[in-house]
């Protein structure tokens, strides 16, 4: 059995993988992603891999890797197509909406005209999120339209295209947290609450952690959520709304959790440690990617009824 | 005892009990340091923050 993890800097997450894999006796490949080369065509050095964990800190690279990985057989924690759906938050809102788990209200525009329309139907205050970005970095709280007008016209003047994706949220009324849940395959292992005055929670600005109990409801929620950006090893983050009661926010595919193995005493490098090599094993199929039309859509459009082979004019 | 020097402030950094790769704050001046070798003892300034970094 061959075990790669692809990673970039160690943190204490990394340190926490890298000595669970020794604990369990499994021989493991570190794999820098700053030093990394994937020759497309030729996979030859990669394919004696059983299994790879993407640990890499930047999105893109995670991302690039997996999916070159998984077009050549290899599977990864998570797949490629998970970390397309969780590292981006547009996907992730439509996929949690097309399954039907409950989220915040969230409106999509590509200008700051109609981001500005956008906001105003949805009423102050919202959240300007980039759809692609991590650690609470660059969210933005709009309270008012000078507020909405000076943030619009900054992302559009400062911004890379990404920020002119326009993912505006509603702004949930949360009681001074949020939940972190970690769900590996079918079930939510453990929870906490993220604690801040800050109406930013992540505990990268700051959030102090808390254990939260699991729930039944909870684990439904969290685990339906996770299925429906594609399953795996997930961190769920979920609001509590005065009203509606938990709301998704947000999915992580390369979750962090020195603040959550601490407070809830779950090993949880150990647990993902034995779900890469259950992978390894092949005791754990990953679902592959699946994309199903909607209903309504499928008459008009469906890709997977067309066969490869009626295709194939189309590939030089 | 292996000890690395900050490149920044050049406050010793002690390296034991640490892995190739892992990021640690120098004590004296705060700046983050990624172990580049223990033995030689080696640390350089770790890599700045990137826009798509993060969980």
């Amino acid at each position: 059995m061959k075990i790669g993890i692809i990673l970039s800097r160690v943190r204490v997450e990394e340190k926490w993988l890298l000595e669970a894999f020794e604990k369990r006796g499994v021989a493991y490949e570190r794999i820098d992603d700053r030093e990394s080369v994937f020759d497309i065509s030729h996979p030859d050095a990669w394919v004696s891999f059983d299994v790879i964990l993407e640990r890499s800190i930047s999105f893109a690279r995670g991302l690039y890797a997996t999916q070159i990985l998984n077009s050549w057989g290899i599977p990864t924690v998570n797949m490629a197509h998970v970390a397309a759906t969780c590292g981006d938050k547009l996907a992730t809102s439509s996929a949690l909406a097309r399954a039907g788990v409950p989220q915040p209200r969230i409106k999509v525009a590509f200008t700051p005209e109609a981001a500005l329309q956008a906001i105003e139907e949805l009423g102050y205050p919202v959240v300007l999120k980039p759809v692609v970005g991590s650690w609470g970095r660059l969210l933005a709280k709009i309270n008012d339209r000078d507020a909405a007008e000076a943030i619009l016209e900054h992302k559009e003047t400062l911004g890379s295209y990404q920020h002119s994706i326009y993912y505006i949220q509603e702004y949930i009324q949360k009681p001074g947290r949020d939940i972190r849940a970690f769900v590996v395959g079918d079930q939510t292992i453990c929870a906490i609450y993220r604690n801040s005055s800050h109406w930013i929670t992540n505990t990268a600005r700051n959030g102090q952690g808390e254990n939260c109990p699991v729930t039944p409801e909870l684990n439904d929620l969290c685990v339906k959520a996770a299925h429906a950006v594609g399953g795996g090893v997930l961190a769920v983050d979920v609001l509590e709304d005065p009203q509606r009661g938990y709301l998704v926010n947000e999915i992580n595919h390369t979750m962090e959790f020195h603040t959550l193995a601490p407070t809830t005493g779950v090993d949880i490098a150990g647990i993902i440690a034995d779900y890469t090599l259950a992978v390894a094993r092949k005791e754990i199929r990953l679902p592959v990617p699946f994309i199903q039309p909607p209903q309504n859509l499928s008459t008009i459009w469906n890709p997977l009824s067309h066969s490869l082979a009626e295709w194939s004019h189309l590939t030089p | 005892m292996t000890t690395a020097y900050c490149p920044e402030c050049d406050a010793p950094i002690s390296l034991e009990d640490v892995m190739i790769g892992e990021i640690l704050v120098c004590p004296d001046c705060g700046v983050d340091l990624e172990v580049l070798s223990i033995d030689p003892p080696q640390v350089e300034l770790a890599p700045m923050e990137e826009e798509d970094w993060g969980e």
